[in-house]
C-alpha cells in the first residue's frame, strides 16, 4: 500500500508521521506540498498534526482552503483512504469532509498527556486490527479537541456507527461531547481523531497501542 | 470604496468556555448581574467597490466559504 503525508505550513507532527508509516508499511510515504492540485496515486492520505497558519481564524479554517484540500476531498470521493490527526482533524472538519466542529478544550488549557480510547466501531478501514471495545493508551496535544455537533448531525453520527474512537475511563482531557475522540465520514473512509497514534507504535514509545490503525489503514495486519 | 463589518457569532447552545472564564473574570473584578458573556469576532473590511448589492454578496459568500464556520457560528453584515 502506498501513502503520503500531506505538508502544510505550521504542521509539525509530519516528521513523525512519516516515521510511523515508513516503519509499518516498510515503503516511505509520498509527501505532498499545499498547492499541489493532483494527488498521487495512493492508498492512504495522511494529514498530520501541528498548527497550521498558526490556528489563525479557527484551527484548521486556512487549511482547509487551500488546493490540495480540492484534491484530496476528489481522491476522498473515489474511496481512498484519508486519515486526520489532531490539527488534520481539525482540517478535515473545515473541510466539510467529517461532521460537526472542534472547539476550544472545556478547560481552556492545552493538554498534553496520555489518554486511554475505547474502539467504538472496530468495523472500519483503520480498526479492524482491534477488538470491539478494546480499550488502548494514545498521547494527545492539542488546545482545540473539544468536538461538538448539533443534536441533529449527533444523532446521525452515533446512530450510524461513526463514533470510532471515545476517550475511555474517565480521561476525556477536552469536553468533547459523548467523549468523542474519533469519527469516520459515513461512507467510512475518512477517518479525523484528536489522539496521536502515530507516537505510540514501537517499544521505544513505550508500546505499540496505536500502531493498529496504520496497520489497518495500510493493509498490514499481523496474522 | 464600502467598509463593512462582518460580525460572527456562536450559535446557541454552543459551548463557548472563553467566555465562560471572561464572566468569571468580570465577576472577579466586582461586575454583578452578568447573565452571560458569548465570544464573537469582528472583521473590518474595505471593499473596492461602489455596488452595494455586490459587496453584500461577495461578503455572504465570504462568510459562508471562510469567515464563519457555520457548523457553530453565526455571521451578520453591515455596511457603513
Amino acid at each position: 500500500m502506498k501513502s503520503a503525508v500531506v505538508q502544510l505550513p505550521g504542521l509539525n507532527r509530519d516528521r513523525d508521521m512519516i516515521a510511523a508509516l515508513t516503519k509499518i508499511s516498510g515503503k516511505a510515504p509520498v509527501t505532498v506540498w499545499q498547492t499541489e492540485t493532483e494527488m498521487p496515486d495512493v492508498d492512504l492520505i495522511v494529514i498530520p498534526g501541528g498548527f497550521s497558519y498558526g490556528d489563525y481564524l479557527r484551527c484548521g479554517a486556512i487549511a482547509a482552503r487551500m488546493p490540495v484540500m480540492q484534491a484530496i476531498k476528489a481522491k476522498a470521493e473515489q474511496g481512498v483512504r484519508v486519515l486526520g490527526v489532531c490539527n488534520g482533524f481539525q482540517i478535515l472538519v473545515e473541510a466539510g469532509l467529517l461532521p460537526g466542529a472542534l472547539m476550544r478544550n472545556a478547560s481552556l488549557k492545552f493538554v498534553c498527556r496520555e489518554v486511554k480510547l475505547e474502539v467504538v466501531n472496530a468495523d472500519t478501514e483503520f480498526t479492524r486490527a482491534y477488538a470491539k471495545g478494546q480499550v488502548i493508551r494514545s498521547p494527545v496535544a492539542h488546545h482545540d479537541g473539544n468536538y461538538f455537533a448539533d443534536a441533529e448531525t449527533l444523532k446521525a453520527v452515533e446512530g450510524n456507527g461513526q463514533v470510532v474512537f471515545r476517550y475511555a475511563e474517565s480521561t476525556n482531557p477536552n469536553g468533547s461531547i459523548n467523549d468523542i475522540a474519533g469519527v469516520v465520514n459515513d461512507r467510512g473512509n475518512v477517518l479525523g481523531m484528536m489522539p496521536h497514534p502515530e507516537n505510540l507504535i514501537e517499544a521505544a514509545h513505550g508500546g505499540s497501542d496505536g500502531r493498529g490503525i496504520f496497520a489497518s489503514a495500510l493493509d498490514v495486519i499481523a496474522a | 470604496m464600502i467598509k463593512a463589518r462582518v460580525t460572527v457569532t456562536l450559535k446557541n447552545g454552543v459551548l463557548d468556555p472563553q467566555g465562560k472564564a471572561i464572566e468569571g473574570a468580570l465577576g472577579a473584578l466586582g461586575f454583578d448581574g452578568i447573565g452571560q458573556v458569548r465570544q464573537g469576532k469582528v472583521f473590518d473590511l474595505q471593499l473596492e467597490t461602489a455596488d452595494k448589492a455586490k459587496a453584500e454578496a461577495e461578503l455572504k459568500a465570504m462568510c459562508e466559504k471562510l469567515l464563519a464556520n457555520t457548523v457553530i457560528e453565526n455571521y451578520s453584515i453591515s455596511l457603513a
